[in-house]
C-alpha cells in the first residue's frame, strides 16, 4: 500500500463526517433511551413538565408490569405488613398486589410462537434451499420468485382467508396456528438467504465425500450443514426477530391464548391511561433482546435484510 | 420442463460419472431434490396460495364472515363499487402521500449517511451498528413508545420542538390535528428505516473499485464531477434496490400506523392495510375486503414489476 492514495480522505474530511454521523447516531438514540429511562420513573415523573432528565429510579413500572394490584382498606394494610420490596413499592398507593399479570404468559407466547417457527423455517428452508442450490429443479428459477412473491401480499390481505380457515381448523389463537403461519411467512426469507449461503460452499467437498461413498443424505448432513453453519445463524435469527416483531397476524388471528406481546404491549397503558412507565419497562424488556440480537448479527445484517440480494 | 442454464464447467462439476453413480445407495438425486423442496412448497401452497385463491373466490360474493347468511355470487359488483369509492380514493391519497415523502428522506438521509460513514472515520462500524438498530425492532411497540413521545404536553418530541421553536409544547398536537399527523407517522418511519437505506447505500459505495477514482483524478476531474460521474451512477442499482424494498413493504404499512395514529383523525392516515383491515375485521364485509385485497396485491405486485424491469435496465447499462 502506498502512504499517498487519491481515494483516502483528509484527516479533516474524516473528522468532518465523523461528527456527522456521532451527532446523528445521538439523536437516533434519544428516543429509546428516553423509553428504557422512563421505565425507571414513578408515574408522576414519567408525565412531569418540563420532561425530567434527572429522576430519582424506582422499579415502579416493572412492578406494575408484572402484576395486577388492588386497592385495600386501610385496616386491612395496617394488618399486614409488606413482606417483599415489591409489595412495599405498591403499598405506597394503598394497594396490593392480586396476582401476576398477563405480561409473562404473553411474553413466554412470543418466546414459543418465536422459537417454534424459526425452527420450523429453518429446518423446511436449508433443505429447500440446498436442493435449488446442488440439483437441477425443472422452473427452479419460477419456483424461487414465486416462493419471494408470497412476501408481498399485505398481511391483512392474507388474514382474511386464514382467520376463516383457521376457524374452521379449530386453529384460530392456537401456538401452533400462528407458528405455521409464521413459519409459512419466514420461508421464503429462509430459503433465499441460506440458498446463497449454501452456494458459496464449494460443490467439491460433496462431490469428495460421494465418491468416498457417502450417501446424498450424509453428503448433506456431515458436510454441507456444517460449512452452512453461521449461514443458517444468521439466517435463524433474522426469522427469530421477524416471528418476534410481528403484529397483524397476532393482533388479527390471537385473543387470548396464543396473543404474543406485540399486541399486548400497548394494552398495558390501562384504563386511565397514564402507566406510562409499565410501557415502557414492557417494550424495553421486549426490545431489549432484539438489540443484542442486532449486534451479534452485523456482519449479515445486509444480506439479511435485502434477503441475499446484496451480499457486500 | 425447463432445463436451467448452466455453463458447461458447472455441469461438468454436478454431473455424477457412472463408477460414483453406482457407488450412492439409496434414492437418486431428483427424489431427494423433490423430498427436499417439496414441504415448503406445500406449507406455502397451504397458507399462501390457498387462501389466495379462497380471497378471489369471496371477492366475487357479498360473503360476511360474521353471519350466517346466504352467500351470493355478485360478479364484479365488489370491485366496481371500491373502484369508483372517493373515499378509498382518498386512503390511496394517503399511502401515496406516505410512501412518497418515507422514500424522499430516508433515501436522502440514508444516502448522505453512507457517503459519511464511507470516508472511514475511526470507530465507524461501532456507530454504524448503533444507527442501524431501530429498524430491527417491532413496529408496533416502535409506534407505541412515539405516541408517548407525541403527546402535547409531555412529549420529549414537542419539548425539544417548542424548545427550538419557542413555541408551546402543549400549542400543536403532532398526532391529532389533520395537518400534522400525516407528518407524524412519516417522521416515525423515517426514523425506523432510514438505517435500513444507508447500509444498502454503504454497501453500493464499497462496491466502487478505488482505481475508478484514482483514473479520475489522473484526468484532473474534479471531486464534484467524480460524484455525479462515478459515484452517483455506481450507487444507482443499490439506492433503486433500497427504493423497491422500502416501497413494498411500505405500501404494505400496517402495523406501526395503527399504533401511532389508528388511520385518524379523521382518515387523514387511514392507510390502504389499514382501511382494509376496518372493511374485513371490523365491519365484516369479507366479500367487499377480498376484492379490496385482491385490487392492492395486484397494484404492489404490477408496480414491483415494472420497476424490477426498470432496475435491471439500470443495472446492465
Amino acid at each position: 500500500m502506498s502512504s499517498f492514495s487519491v481515494t483516502e480522505p483528509t484527516k479533516r474530511t474524516k473528522w468532518f463526517a465523523g461528527t456527522m454521523v456521532i451527532v446523528y447516531a445521538l439523536i437516533t438514540m434519544l428516543p429509546l433511551a428516553w423509553i428504557m429511562m422512563t421505565g425507571f420513573k414513578s408515574p408522576a415523573d414519567a408525565i412531569s413538565y418540563p420532561p425530567k432528565v434527572v429522576f430519582e429510579p424506582t422499579l415502579e413500572g416493572y412492578v406494575n408490569l408484572f402484576t395486577t394490584r388492588t386497592r385495600q382498606t386501610d385496616e386491612f394494610l395496617a394488618a399486614n405488613p409488606p413482606e417483599t420490596w415489591y409489595e412495599e413499592i405498591v403499598r405506597e398507593y394503598d394497594m396490593v398486589i392480586a396476582g401476576p399479570s398477563k405480561f409473562g404468559e404473553r411474553f413466554l407466547n412470543s418466546v414459543i410462537i418465536g422459537f417454534g417457527s424459526t425452527f420450523l423455517s429453518i429446518v423446511l428452508g436449508t433443505l429447500a434451499a440446498y436442493a435449488f442450490s446442488r440439483f437441477k429443479i425443472p422452473l427452479a428459477d419460477d419456483l424461487l420468485f414465486f416462493i419471494l412473491s408470497t412476501r408481498m401480499m399485505p398481511p391483512i390481505a392474507v388474514a382474511i382467508p386464514i382467520f376463516l380457515m383457521y376457524r374452521q381448523l379449530g386453529l384460530s389463537d392456537t401456538h401452533l396456528g400462528m407458528i405455521l403461519l409464521y413459519t409459512a411467512v419466514n420461508i421464503s426469507l429462509a430459503v433465499w438467504l441460506l440458498k446463497g449461503f449454501i452456494d458459496e460452499i464449494p460443490r467439491e467437498y460433496e462431490e469428495a465425500a460421494l465418491i468416498d461413498g457417502y450417501t446424498r443424505f450424509q453428503a448433506f448432513y456431515k458436510v454441507v450443514l456444517p460449512q452452512a453453519a453461521t449461514g443458517i445463524a444468521s439466517t435463524a435469527i433474522f426469522c427469530l426477530i421477524f416471528a418476534w416483531n410481528e403484529y397483524a397476524f397476532a393482533v388479527l388471528l390471537t385473543s387470548g391464548t396464543a396473543q404474543t406481546a406485540p399486541p399486548f404491549i400497548p394494552t398495558i397503558i390501562g384504563v386511565g391511561g397514564l402507566d406510562w412507565p409499565a410501557v415502557a419497562a414492557g417494550a424495553t424488556i421486549f426490545l431489549l433482546p432484539v438489540m443484542i440480537f442486532t449486534i451479534l448479527l452485523r456482519k449479515h445484517l445486509l444480506r439479511g435484510i435485502t434477503f441475499g440480494a446484496v451480499r457486500k | 420442463m425447463v432445463p436451467m442454464p448452466q455453463d458447461p464447467a458447472t455441469y461438468a462439476a454436478t454431473a455424477t460419472p457412472p463408477r460414483v453413480a453406482r457407488k450412492i445407495k439409496g434414492l437418486s438425486d431428483r427424489a431427494i431434490a423433490w423430498i427436499f423442496v417439496g414441504p415448503t412448497i406445500f406449507l406455502l401452497l397451504a397458507i399462501n396460495i390457498f387462501p389466495l385463491i379462497w380471497t378471489i373466490r369471496l371477492s366475487f360474493t357479498n360473503f360476511k364472515a360474521n353471519r350466517n347468511r346466504e352467500v351470493e355470487w355478485i360478479g364484479t359488483r365488489n370491485y366496481e363499487r371500491i373502484l369508483t369509492d372517493s373515499d378509498i380514493w382518498l386512503n390511496m391519497q394517503a399511502t401515496a402521500h406516505f410512501l412518497f415523502w418515507t422514500i424522499f428522506f430516508q433515501v436522502l438521509i440514508g444516502f448522505t449517511l453512507a457517503y459519511l460513514i464511507n470516508k472511514k472515520f475511526k470507530g465507524n462500524d461501532l456507530w454504524t451498528t448503533i444507527i442501524v438498530l431501530p429498524m430491527m425492532l417491532s413496529p408496533a411497540v416502535v409506534g407505541n413508545f412515539w405516541k408517548f413521545l407525541y403527546q402535547p404536553q409531555i412529549g420529549l418530541f414537542n419539548y425539544i420542538v417548542a424548545f427550538f421553536t419557542g413555541k408551546d409544547p402543549s400549542s400543536f398536537e403532532m398526532l391529532g390535528s389533520v395537518q400534522l399527523a400525516p407528518w407524524s407517522i412519516v417522521i416515525v418511519d423515517t426514523w425506523m428505516w432510514t438505517p435500513f437505506v444507508m447500509l444498502i447505500c454503504l454497501a453500493g459505495l464499497r462496491s466502487i473499485p478505488d482505481y475508478i477514482y484514482e483514473a479520475a483524478e489522473v484526468d484532473r476531474a474534479s471531486k464534484l464531477r467524480q460524484f455525479f460521474t462515478i459515484t452517483i451512477p455506481m450507487v444507482l442499482p443499490f439506492l433503486m434496490l433500497a427504493v423497491l424494498f422500502r416501497g413494498i413493504e411500505n405500501f404494505k404499512m400496517f402495523d406501526l400506523v395503527v399504533q401511532l395514529t389508528g388511520g385518524g383523525p379523521g382518515s387523514t392516515t387511514e392507510l390502504t392495510s389499514i382501511n382494509l383491515k376496518r372493511e374485513a375485521f371490523e365491519k365484516w364485509r369479507t366479500g367487499y375486503a377480498s376484492a379490496y385485497a385482491i385490487i392492492l396485491f395486484v397494484t404492489v405486485f404490477g408496480l414491483a414489476s415494472i420497476y424490477v424491469k426498470a432496475l435491471n435496465k439500470v443495472k446492465e447499462r
